[in-house]
Order: C-alpha cells, then sequence, then structure tokens
C-alpha cells in the first residue's frame, strides 16, 4: 500500500457541481453542473460538434432539443479555421452562434486527462502518465500501483476525465477500469468518461458514477441511416420499413418523430436530398438526451436499479439476456438483474 | 377554385386564386413561385428548418419523377402523398419531371411517357399515370404529357405536330378516367401546352388544350440556356394570348430572376422555385437587390456592393459542380472565395432569413471548406427565403405601379 499522500487543498478549484441525489445501491449520481453558459443537469450526454457545427442541424434545433453543452474539437478548429478567426469570431461560442455550454479539449473548462492507453495484457493495462512519462501496470487487483493516478485526484481540477477507453479493449476490462477510476476520484467533482456513447454503456457507467459523456456514435450512425430506439436501432434503409407508417419511436417527442413516419424516412433516405441524414441527427441526439434524462429522472426519485432492469429487459429482451460484461459491472454496484 | 385578377399591367396579371385545396379555403397570389421539393422534402431541410423560412409560397411542388417509384407504398398509405411527407396542410402541385435533371430523350411513345427516378426508368401509360395520381391525391397535377421535343436543340414541325398530338390524347383519356374516379375528380388537372419552336403548333396546342376542362395550363418546352429563351419569348406571348383569363399559368424551367420577369411580362402567373436549390449546390448565396424602391443612403452602399460583386463575377469561370453544371450568375457570391474567409457580415446585410440573423459569411465560408452539411442547410434557407422576397416585391411593385423600376434594377444586375 502506498504511503498516505500528503492532503493537498482542494479549496481552490471551483465547485462546479452540486449533487443533488444519489443512488443508495450504485454509484450513479444526480447532480447540476455550473457552468460559465448556464446549468447543465447530469448525468449528461454531449453531442459532439467537431468542425463549430452540429453535422447539420442548426444551434436553434439543438437547443430545442434541450441539449445545453456540446463538444466541440479544438483540435480540428487549430487547423481549420484557425485561432486567429476564432478570436476575431467572438470565440467558438460567436464563431458557430452557440448560447449554452461548450466542452473542447483544451483551453475554458480544465480537464485533465487521466491517462492514455498504451497496451492491455493479461496482468491488466499498461498505462503511461502524460505528465512524467511513467509507465504503471493498472490492473484490478494491484490497486495500489496507481501512484499516478492518485497524484491526479488530488490535483486541484475542477473535474476528470476518464479517457483511453473507448479502444479496442475488451467490455471485460472496460468497465473494470472505469470502476476503477471512479472510486478513485473525489465524490464532489464531475466524472466525465470520454467516448463513451451506446445506450447500454451510458446506463451502466452511470451507475459505475460517472456523469458526463460524448460520443461521435449518434450523430454518426444517423448519417449511415440508423435510427436508435429503446430497443437497439432500425437500420431504415431496410426494405422492411418501405411500408411501416409509424414513428420511429411512438414515445419520442423530438420533431422527426413528431412529423414523419418510417416509411417516409425510408423513402427519403434513398433519395439525394440530405434532409433524411437531419431528421435522424435530430432523433438520435433526442434519444440520447431522453435517455439520460429519464436515468437522471429514477436517481433523483430512488429508483435507479429498477430503471436498470427495466432497460435492459427492453433492450435485451429480458434483463438476463444483458450482456455478461454488464451484468457483472452492475452487480459489482449492487445491482442485479432479473 | 377562382382566379380574380386585381389588375394588369404590360401584360402582367396581378390576382389571387381563391378556394384551392380540398378544403376549398387557400388562397395564392400571382405572380408567385412553388416550393421546390426533392421526394416530398425542401433539399436540405427538415420541419423545423423549413418553418424558419418567412415567405414559403401556399404551394408546394412535388415530382412524379422522385415519387413515382413510391406507388406502391401511397397505394397502402391511402392517405395521399401530402400526409405522408409531413405536409398535411400544404397545397401540392405535381409536376412530371425535376426541372433540374434533364430528362433523357427517346422515351415518349404514342400509349406511355417515362419519368426517371432514383431506381431508374418509370413508363407510365395514362392509366397507370392516373393509377399513381389517384395514390397522391395532389390538389394539382400536371397531364401527362410529351415535352421532349424541346429536349433536343432543333425541332423538326413533324416532332412538334406529334408533340402536340400526342399531349392532346393523353389529355383526353386522362379527363375521362378523371371523370370515372370520385378519388381523382378532387385533383385538378393542369393541360400542357406543348409544340417546340413552332409557333403553327404552339397555337394549336394552346387552343385545343383551352377547349378542354381544365383547372390551368402548362407551358413547357420553354426552358433551356438564356439564349433560347429570347428567342421563343415571342412564342411564349402568342400562346398566353390564346389562354383564357381566368385560369393559371405555369411554366416549368424557368427560374432565374431576369426570365422570371420576362415570362411575367408574357402572361405567365406560377414558376418553380429551383433556381435557390441550384444557387445553394454551388455553394453560393443569392445577394441580387430587388429593393426597387430604396432610400438614397441605401442605394449608393448597395450600388457599391453590386458593382463590387459584378466585377468580381467577370474572372469567374463556369465551375463544376454535381448536378447542377451552370455558371454563376451575377444574382449571387461564391462562399468558397478566400476573401469571404474573415467577412463577418451577414450574407445579406438586412435580411431577416435564419442564416443572416444568426451566422456570417465566415462561418459558411467555413463549413464549404471542410465539406460541412450544415453549410447546405443555412444555404438553402437564405436563398429560398430570398427569393421568396422577391416575388413579393414582384407584386408590390405590380400593386404600386412600379415594375419598369424593378426591372430596370434586376437586369442591371444580370451580367
Amino acid at each position: 500500500m502506498a504511503g498516505a499522500a500528503t492532503q493537498v487543498s482542494l479549496e481552490s478549484a471551483p465547485r462546479i457541481m452540486r449533487l443533488v441525489a444519489e443512488c443508495s445501491r450504485s454509484r450513479a449520481r444526480a447532480g447540476e453542473l455550473r457552468l460559465p453558459h448556464g446549468t447543465v443537469a447530469t448525468p449528461v450526454f454531449m453531442p459532439v460538434g467537431t468542425q463549430a457545427t452540429m453535422k447539420g442541424i442548426t444551434t436553434e434545433q439543438l437547443d430545442a432539443l434541450g441539449c445545453r453543452i456540446c463538444l466541440g474539437n479544438t483540435y480540428h478548429l487549430g487547423l481549420r479555421p484557425g485561432p486567429e478567426l476564432i478570436q476575431k469570431a467572438n470565440g467558438l461560442h460567436g464563431f458557430m452562434n452557440w448560447p449554452h455550454n461548450l466542452l473542447t479539449d483544451s483551453g475554458g473548462f480544465q480537464m485533465v486527462s487521466l491517462v492514455s492507453l498504451s497496451e492491455v495484457t493479461e496482468e491488466g493495462v499498461r498505462f503511461r502518465s502524460p505528465y512524467d512519462g511513467n509507465e504503471t501496470l493498472l490492473s484490478p487487483e494491484k490497486s495500489v500501483q496507481i501512484q499516478n493516478a492518485l497524484e491526479m485526484t488530488k490535483r486541484d481540477v475542477p473535474g476528470f476525465a476518464i479517457g483511453g477507453l473507448s479502444g479496442g479493449e475488451s467490455k471485460a476490462q472496460f468497465w473494470r477500469m472505469v470502476a476503477l477510476s471512479t472510486s478513485r476520484l473525489p465524490k464532489d467533482k464531475p466524472r466525465y468518461l470520454m467516448g463513451v456513447g451506446y445506450a447500454t454503456d451510458l446506463v451502466v457507467c452511470v451507475a459505475l458514477g460517472c456523469d458526463m459523456f460524448d460520443c461521435v456514435f449518434p450523430t454518426r450512425t444517423a448519417r449511415f441511416g440508423s435510427a436508435l430506439v429503446p430497443t437497439g436501432n432500425l437500420q431504415l434503409r431496410k426494405k422492411v420499413f418501405e411500408k411501416d407508417f409509424g414513428p420511429i419511436d411512438p414515445e419520442c417527442t423530438c420533431p422527426t418523430c413528431q412529423n414523419h413516419s418510417r416509411a417516409f424516412l425510408h423513402a427519403l433516405l434513398h433519395s439525394d436530398n440530405t434532409a433524411a441524414l437531419h431528421h435522424l441527427t435530430v432523433h438520435n441526439i433526442a434519444y440520447q438526451l431522453q435517455l439520460m434524462s429519464a436515468v437522471r429522472t429514477s436517481i433523483v426519485e430512488k429508483r435507479f436499479p429498477d430503471f436498470v432492469r427495466d432497460f435492459m429487459g427492453t433492450m435485451y429482451g429480458d434483463p438476463t439476456l444483458c450482456p455478461t460484461w454488464a451484468t457483472d459491472a452492475l452487480a459489482s454496484v449492487g445491482i442485479t438483474l432479473g | 377554385m377562382k382566379l380574380s385578377l386585381t389588375k394588369v399591367v404590360n401584360g402582367c396579371r396581378l390576382g389571387k386564386i381563391k378556394n384551392l385545396g380540398k378544403t376549398r379555403d387557400h388562397t395564392m397570389d400571382i405572380p408567385g413561385c412553388l416550393l421546390y421539393t426533392k421526394t416530398g422534402s425542401a433539399p436540405h431541410l427538415t420541419h423545423h428548418t423549413l418553418r424558419n423560412i418567412h415567405g414559403v409560397p401556399a404551394m408546394v411542388q412535388l415530382t412524379l419523377s422522385s415519387l413515382a417509384e413510391h406507388h406502391e407504398v401511397l397505394t397502402e398509405y391511402k392517405d395521399g402523398v401530402g400526409k405522408f411527407i409531413g405536409m398535411p396542410e400544404s397545397l401540392l402541385y405535381c409536376s412530371l419531371h425535376d426541372p433540374v435533371s434533364p430528362c433523357p430523350a427517346g422515351y415518349v411513345t404514342n400509349k406511355s411517357a417515362s419519368v426517371w427516378g432514383v431506381s431508374g426508368r418509370v413508363e407510365m401509360t395514362v392509366s397507370k399515370f392516373m393509377a399513381i395520381q389517384q395514390a397522391l391525391q395532389p390538389d394539382w397535377f400536371q397531364c401527362l404529357s410529351d415535352g421532349e421535343v424541346s429536349c433536343k436543340e432543333a425541332t423538326s414541325i413533324k416532332r412538334a405536330r406529334k408533340s402536340v398530338d400526342r399531349s392532346l390524347l393523353f389529355l383526353d383519356n386522362c379527363l375521362q378516367l378523371q371523370e370515372e374516379s370520385e378519388v381523382l375528380q378532387k385533383s385538378v388537372i393542369i393541360g400542357v401546352i406543348e409544340g417546340g419552336d413552332v409557333m403553327e403548333e404552339r397555337l394549336r396546342s394552346a387552343r385545343e388544350t383551352a377547349k378542354r376542362p381544365v383547372g390551368g395550363f402548362l407551358l413547357d418546352g420553354f426552358q433551356g440556356n438564356p439564349t433560347t429563351l429570347e428567342t421563343r419569348l415571342r412564342l411564349l406571348s402568342s400562346v398566353t394570348a390564346e389562354l383564357p383569363e381566368d385560369k393559371p399559368r405555369l411554366i416549368s424551367g424557368i427560374s432565374r430572376p431576369d426570365e422570371v420577369l420576362e415570362c411575367i411580362e408574357r402572361g405567365v402567373d406560377l414558376f418553380e422555385s429551383f433556381f435557390p436549390y441550384q444557387v445553394t449546390e454551388r455553394g453560393c448565396a443569392l445577394t441580387f437587390n430587388f429593393d426597387y424602391q430604396p432610400d438614397p443612403e441605401e442605394t449608393l452602399l448597395q450600388q457599391n456592393g453590386t458593382q463590387e460583386e459584378i466585377k468580381c463575377v467577370d474572372h469567374i469561370k463556369k465551375i463544376e459542380t454535381t448536378g447542377c453544371n451552370q455558371e454563376i450568375t451575377s444574382f449571387e457570391i461564391n462562399l468558397k472565395e478566400k476573401k469571404y474567409q474573415e467577412d463577418f457580415n451577414p450574407l445579406v446585410r438586412g435580411c431577416s432569413c435564419y442564416c443572416c440573423k444568426n451566422h456570417t459569411r465566415a462561418y459558411i465560408h467555413h463549413l464549404l471548406v471542410t465539406n460541412e452539411l450544415l453549410a447546405g442547410v443555412l444555404l438553402m434557407m437564405h436563398n429560398f427565403e430570398h427569393y421568396f422576397g422577391f416575388f413579393h416585391s414582384i407584386r408590390e411593385a405590380l400593386k404600386s405601379d412600379k415594375l419598369a423600376q424593378l426591372k430596370e434594377l434586376i437586369h442591371r444586375q444580370a451580367s
């Protein structure tokens, strides 16, 4: 066991997170982030707008869906159009005319990337710290060997990003790394899990104690004609939807579902009118936001474990048919399925 | 449906068409245009973004070329194409072809005509054509016709005569089938005037079509490039002179602002709005001025701007754009040009569209350079609104007898 690290004062970092409710079984939390461009309820899914645009939908449409924070990549924007132009345009907010919050990978919101994934071995995961280049072998059993991580948890930052876990690692390793990270991170600061966006992963990682998520998946899959639904996804280009006159999801309140049928979207997807892609982008973002909202409500109303069971039941037909990694992950925080 | 003319000035008809639609309570202004769509949707636009546009016309143009292949689906749907595409409240006009995509010639016979969709050619006899219209249930539809004579450069008299004969035969057969169908009687057939560039045949087509109980007339075969229109304008005047005053005259394939004005002066009422779409596809924004009586200060500023733009257009040659292989006109600016990279002005100063109220030229430039989908969305919103504003100004100019000023202003800007 490592020697007790010296207590560094944590007072000076701004307290951006307020915990509103906590699940009594799992590590799930509901909270509020107080950010420069308004309050954001957590857990939150942040759509990704890489090049100062949310892929074919206007900022007004994004606002109308209830989105209050999304991602911008300063790496890309640093190349095109370049930092000087962004500055002249009154920052990224001014340039793309987004009145709410933006999370970027540098500047603005000071986030620290915890580790970068180097190598997955049988023993565990070998991490390389971005700060001193030291390698650490991080295995579930050897929780004591996360000196670097420990050091970072004591740093004076407003929150933590858990990164490098949406690559090719197995789901079994994935959830264990997330669980390990959240067990070590202070409770009163937001945990942002980078690159996680599939519905099941979101629900499980909320249970494991994460608050913020981003992923290109929902918007990208929309542009391939795939609509997200509680039972998985609908590949609307397929012939089976040709005469399906119902909406994508009868429970969904987004404009696409309010105004259009699967059959129409099917026909439009086979045309060269880009509107088809925008309809699906709107819906998929709505789906993710509505999911997070439902998760949050269940935490506040102290029924998160039931919510999880219902969710898995709908997604997999029966809670017991949930993938093993997810069942294990949930069990590790006290939620049993079926 | 009833067309009432408020006034006719120099051949231009100003008025309203009332009692339109299944509920008989819609009204349309003339001169006016129809909302251009592809597969039942405004290009790039969803319900929300379309709703953001001011002045969207009351009537939407659908194309049979994009919908014919969905015949079975629409038949099973039963409730008509308006509801299917999510525009249950709009007036719908169904044309045969998409004005943007030229139709390959050689496919009209005495018994059938063809349209070209995503999955290829759809051949239609009169019965199949009417069956499709029965499934679509539009408010107006262009009758099956033979318009191929204008696909080629030279028109033989024989071919022109055939186009008139066939179109009249199709019309009579369609009218017959309409009489036998309760559903079809709720739609209005638009008779098609053909005849190529042969005056005799054009007049014959106009007179004969006018004898039939059609709801309006489509002047087909006047499209082409700007020079071909010039020669065809004389024909156009002669044709419209043969048509009854109390029925609307539509024209296909004409959408440029200068050509629109020429056609209005020759008795045309309704136009397609595909020009703003073509402008959008080449990454351009409509900027032409249609404010024929601005305050003097504005005039000076606009003039300076216009001259700047005209200078630049001289340097621009034909650009390759997918689907719209057309030259950039002097009615627009090319947002891909480097000079817009740091231009934080709106596309058009004073424009009240969503794009101009929320975004800058620099942002649109960025979206185009990075190939982002939002470029098309924002440009389409601006271009449609600008274009609909132009039509509004035509009506206002006619009302106050100022069309000459508007015409002069537009001509000054046409290269």
